[in-house]
């Protein structure tokens, strides 16, 4: 927000606090890519205009105190069930916009039936998906999306796919399903990326307005605190290491989609 | 005032997590030293303002939304180019 400096008359505004988020200060750690995300949705309601009927609903994990920061409606969501509690802010309210914003340990492990059932309803909401690759809130343990070999703090030793499997693509498996008509992987690791994912998030909203059905964007993020390392480093280590596991772009989009798209 | 752009700072929101500082083109940007804002970062300050060209790349990285970003309008009357983002 602008202080009290002057500014010269042949200034125009290129970047300003976007009105869909609070003043609130976040509790995120410094260089958490958690506030990206939660700015970049709120730029694309503003720009959308959608902001006095748009309603969020809050996960469990790190962004469970997402309502603080939204200047909008929100509600909060038992640990996984979000996409279900929007189901039925949708269905009763249907000119609203609805919009979970969950992360991986809500969306993957303990919400997995609930997000794969929403999106196979085509239900028409958006869900915000934060992959992070591992549990933040709780202390950095191992989550569905931690990668072969790394280590956290219930897997010591690295993450061993023999005994808990191998990192889950949220956004593979979603895509395949019919009532989804947009699901992309987006990272906010760099200025391009972040531009790209604001773009995403956006057409996932529109598809939302359009009614064309359920519409997900999967976020690379950082947890530089759980990963030990720099702000800086965790996004080169997610580059590193979650991009070629996590491949970027789009996992489905309908014919209608496409249409979409075409329109700008 | 030459400037082509122009950044104000809310310094009591910026935790120090440098990521502007790595995506500023023209490396204007710097963490204070030996001052602290009031919640006990060290905020980003601006070390050649006359340098700013409005890029607004620290706004686009910054996730605690630190900048407010201006730039200069172009001559001519033609407008200046679009937000990016």
């Amino acid at each position: 927000m602008a202080t009290g400096q002057d500014i010269p008359p042949d200034m125009e505004p290129v970047y300003q606090y976007p009105e869909s988020l609070t003043s609130r200060f976040t509790h995120y750690c410094p260089g958490c890519t958690h506030g990206v995300i939660h700015r970049l949705i709120a730029e694309v309601i503003d720009e959308l205009g959608i902001r006095e009927r748009t309603v969020g609903v809050a996960p469990v994990g790190c962004a469970v105190l997402a309502y603080d920061y939204f200047n909008l409606d929100f509600c909060e969501a038992a640990h996984g069930r979000a996409p279900a509690m929007a189901t039925g802010i949708k269905r009763v309210s249907p000119d609203t916009v609805v919009f979970t914003y969950q992360g991986d340990g809500d969306l993957a492990a303990i919400g997995t039936a609930e997000i794969i059932h929403a999106a196979n309803r085509g239900e028409l909401i958006t869900t915000i998906f934060v992959n992070n690759a591992i549990y933040g809130m709780t202390g950095g343990q191992m989550a569905p999306t931690t990668l072969p070999g790394q280590v956290t703090t219930s897997s010591p030793g690295g993450r061993d796919v023999r005994m808990a499997g191998w990192p889950i693509k949220m956004a593979e498996l979603i895509g395949v399903l019919p009532g989804a008509a947009y699901v992309t992987r987006q990272a906010v690791l760099d200025v391009p990326g972040i531009r790209r994912a604001k773009q995403a998030i956006r057409l996932a909203f529109r598809v939302q307005l359009a009614g064309l059905g359920f519409s997900m964007v999967e976020i690379l993020s950082t947890c530089n605190t759980n990963w030990g390392l720099s702000p800086l480093e965790a996004l080169e280590w997610a580059k590193a290491h979650m991009v070629p596991y996590y491949p970027l772009g789009d996992t489905k989009v309908a014919d209608a989609v496409r249409a979409l798209m075409e329109q700008a | 005032m030459t400037a082509k752009g122009m950044v104000i700072i809310d310094e009591n929101r910026c935790k120090g997590c440098g990521l502007c500082l790595a995506v500023c083109p023209v490396h204007i940007l710097k963490l204070a030293d030996g001052r602290f804002n009031t919640r006990g970062y060290r905020p980003v300050e601006i070390t050649d303002p006359e340098a700013c060209t409005g890029c607004a790349m620290c706004a686009i990285i910054c996730p605690d939304v630190v900048f407010t970003v201006y730039r200069r309008r172009a001559r001519r009357g033609q407008p200046a180019p679009p937000p990016t983002g």
